[in-house]
């Protein structure tokens, strides 16, 4: 691990009045790492994540981004350097497409050519047909076809750090895989710090580097895969039997090999 | 004669021009400034949930007061501020016509505007407003290009049903002196000419309706994210505006305006004096259905040029006195009083216009009753109905005192639909006025105050203080002093109430001239 972290927190804690959401909670992640938070509704995940970019801010502890206390830097800049992906969209309704990737660029006064050109770009990125989604409104889209926005939208000032909040939970299989890929190699592809909450384990183990696991408000565990399986947290072993248990189950059911 | 073929729609579609466009003028004014109020209100308490509780409670109390009420209320409102900007900063404002009809009407549009900007900004998805946040927005820009436009077609909505009550309560503005489409129903029901009030009714109800719709289609393709149908809207009301500002726009100023108050013998009155004023070469305007104590008002403060009262009326309502003098005595002290407030009393008309007590004549016949001490005997079971003021002046308390009277019930009533009513046997009794045709038309009876309890009213004349020194203006007046005796003022009245083309106050008017020139 690298002596600076990209994101650092360190012994953080937040409480919504007399409600605990998070309890001195150390977490590093290095730069180009894909970190997935996993947890259960309560367990403090999104709390850890919106505290990130200042969206809500901490009562206690530090939080470090690219070496800087958060605290020092003006949230609003500090949003506009930072990657955003929201669950089911977060796309405004009555902004196009190209209106809504383009958004940040905007904000921080780039030209309108120029925005145009990123905008072009960074469809293709996310696999979008130019000319048939560019001007459409979000409600004439599908739910993955939001979520690629989205994710183009996080991406359009260039960030070098970005955080999805359950990103993909909303989608059907099919086409939540197909963008789990997709977004993978794009965070390969551009050296992207990533951090990911899910409550799917079986999706942080697929997409993620490493993993960390929360429960009320605390950091139960971390590492990768094969770090996680060594822990001797009750409840993480029980989190990682699961996907286990269903790929067994799978194996079992489908014929090996027998892709129809 | 058929409706169709009346020759008064000609007459209310000349008044068209003026009535419309000072009616959308007056609208226009009272929603812009109930936006500009109420808009930035709905967006400061958006997220303050104590003041956005109060700011919608007054809103709502401003809206259970009748829009007539609210329209009088400012009248004096605005009297008393005028008096003491004078006092303070040594300047003054008309508190007449177009301000409080347009501050009464702003008032009225906003609890509208209000409740559905309210409702608009606090209707958003907080995930919307969390996300406007996180792609990097500040407070203000989340507001203006994420919370206002999603906000947009609920506000709208708001607005439409502010501009529909604007446009509709606007025709209440006209007794507080602004020109409306109210002017034809008014001076309509006073007359009973009822090619007016269906003029104006319509009138105004197909303006509401065209600004509804053409709002309604803005609304619309706010809502679709239509920019054609928004764009079509907005070019419609703009063209609506033009359409109906432009004709009154660029006129030059009026000239002298004469006052009258809301009934057929002072609208017949006001055109025989604008048309004495046009024939002596001054312009000339005559501006009706003024409330009977706004018009006093307006003349003390130069507002209205000149009109028609009655002396009883100024000696109770104005000098407060509940003497009685008699009548060259009362006109004289009048007289003096007046000046004080630099009114010129330029003399009396010739007629007097008392009120007085009304029955059928084969009734008091029957009873036995030809003064009111007769009456008093028989008004335990009798009703009794007056006009809207009657049973709150002065006159009636001095009646009741007089006369011990005590009626079994009373009513309110359009003075017009009295003396029916009193035919009709409807109502025993009426407060009816000396001057009017019907009296004789419905063979009713006026009886004698012999205890001298109703002071004479005498029809004078009266110039605002700043027509004091006004010669031309007084001899264009002079020919009509003394010249008009009860009899033909009853005739002209008892035209003026009828219900055909020769009953318009314009008509009546010239017929009237001829008398006082023979």
């Amino acid at each position: 691990m690298p002596s600076s972290p990209m994101i650092g927190y360190a012994h953080v804690t937040k409480s919504f009045g007399s409600l605990r959401a998070l309890s001195d909670v150390s977490l590093d992640i290095a730069e180009g790492e894909f970190v997935a938070i996993v947890g259960g509704s309560g367990s403090g995940k999104t709390t850890l994540l919106r505290l990130t970019n200042r969206l809500i801010e901490a009562d206690g502890g530090t939080i470090t981004v690219e070496g800087e206390d958060v605290r020092d830097v003006d949230p609003v800049a500090l949003r506009r350097r930072i990657g955003y992906v929201f669950q089911s969209g977060g796309l405004f309704p009555h902004l196009s497409v190209a209106d809504n990737i383009g958004i940040t660029p905007r904000l921080l006064g780039v030209s309108a050519a120029d925005i145009a050109a990123r905008v072009d770009e960074l469809l293709e990125l996310v696999q979008l047909d130019r000319a048939a989604h560019r001007d459409r409104l979000p409600e004439a889209l599908s739910g993955g076809q939001r979520q690629r926005v989205g994710v183009a939208r996080a991406l359009a000032a260039r960030p070098r750090i970005v955080l999805m909040d359950e990103p993909f939970g909303a989608l059907d299989p099919l086409t939540r895989d197909a963008l789990g890929d997709d977004y993978r190699s794009l965070h390969r592809k551009l050296g992207l710090t990533t951090v990911m909450i899910t409550h799917d384990m079986t999706e942080a183990l697929l997409l993620a580097d490493r993993i960390a696991v929360m429960r009320g408000g605390q950091l139960r565990a971390q590492g990768t895969p094969d770090e996680l399986t060594r822990s001797g947290d009750g409840y993480v072993l029980e989190l990682l039997r699961t996907p286990r248990r269903q790929a067994e189950r799978l194996n079992a059911l489908l014929p090996q090999g027998g892709a129809a | 004669m058929s409706l169709l073929t009346d020759p008064r729609w000609g007459e209310a579609l000349a008044h068209l021009p003026d009535y419309l466009g000072n009616h959308v003028q007056v609208s226009l004014a009272a929603l812009a400034l109930g936006l500009a109020v109420s808009l930035p209100l709905a967006i400061l308490t958006r997220n303050r949930p104590a003041p956005r509780g109060l700011l919608l409670a007054f809103a709502s109390i401003v809206q259970t007061v009748p829009g007539l009420a609210l329209l009088a209320l400012f009248y004096p409102l605005l009297l008393a501020a005028a008096s003491v900007a004078l006092a303070w900063f040594g300047v003054s404002f008309s508190a007449f016509g177009f301000l409080p009809a347009m501050l009464a009407l702003a008032l009225y549009s906003m609890l509208p505007v209000l409740r559905n900007g309210i409702t608009g900004l606090n209707g958003i998805d907080p995930a919307l407003i969390e996300a406007a946040k996180g792609v990097g927005m500040t407070g203000r820009q989340s507001l203006l290009m994420v919370e206002l436009p999603l906000a947009l077609p609920v506000m709208m909505a708001g607005i439409r049903t502010a501009a529909v009550w604007v446009i509709g309560t606007a025709t209440l503005s006209t007794p507080i002196g602004q020109t409306s489409l109210g002017n034809y129903i008014f001076a309509g029901l006073q007359t009973q000419n009822w090619v007016f009030v269906l003029f104006g009714c319509l009138a105004s109800a197909l303006l509401a309706l065209a600004v509804d719709q053409l709002l309604g289609l803005i609304e619309n393709g706010l809502r679709r994210r239509s920019r054609l149908r928004a764009a079509l809207g907005c070019i419609g009301i703009a063209a609506l505006v033009a359409a109906t500002l432009v004709p009154t726009m660029g006129r030059s100023s009026q000239g002298y305006v004469v006052g009258a108050k809301t009934f057929a013998e002072q609208y017949v009155l006001s055109a025989l004096l604008r048309d004495r004023l046009q024939a002596a070469g001054l312009s000339a305007t005559a501006r009706s259905s003024l409330g009977s104590s706004v018009i006093f008002e307006a003349l003390k403060a130069g507002d209205i040029d000149l009109y028609v009262d009655y002396s009883g009326t100024l000696w109770a309502n104005q000098l407060h006195r509940s003497d009685i003098k008699p009548r060259t005595e009362l006109l004289a002290e009048l007289k003096t009083a007046l000046a004080r407030d630099n009114i010129t009393l330029l003399g009396d008309l010739g007629f007097e216009n008392a009120y007085a007590l009304v029955m059928p004549r084969k009734r008091a016949e029957a009873l036995g009753i030809r003064t009111i001490a007769d009456l008093a005997a028989h008004a335990s079971t009798m009703s009794i109905a007056g006009d809207y003021e009657f049973f709150s002046r002065p006159e009636w308390a001095a009646l009741q005192r007089a006369y011990g009277l005590s009626f079994r019930a009373q009513r309110q009533m359009q003075p017009d639909f009295m003396y029916a009513a009193a035919a009709s046997g409807e109502v025993d009794v009426i407060a009816g006025y000396t001057s009017d045709g019907l009296i004789a038309k419905y063979d009713l009876v006026a009886l004698d105050d012999i205890r001298h309890a109703i002071p004479p009213y005498d029809a004078i004349l009266l110039l605002a203080p700043k027509r004091a020194g006004d010669e031309r203006l007084q001899a264009a007046l002079r020919p009509l002093l003394g010249k008009i005796d009860i009899a033909t003022m009853r005739e002209a009245n008892l035209r003026a109430s009828g219900n055909d083309a020769n009953s318009s106050p314009d008509a009546v008017a010239k017929w009237l001239w001829g008398k006082v020139q023979q």
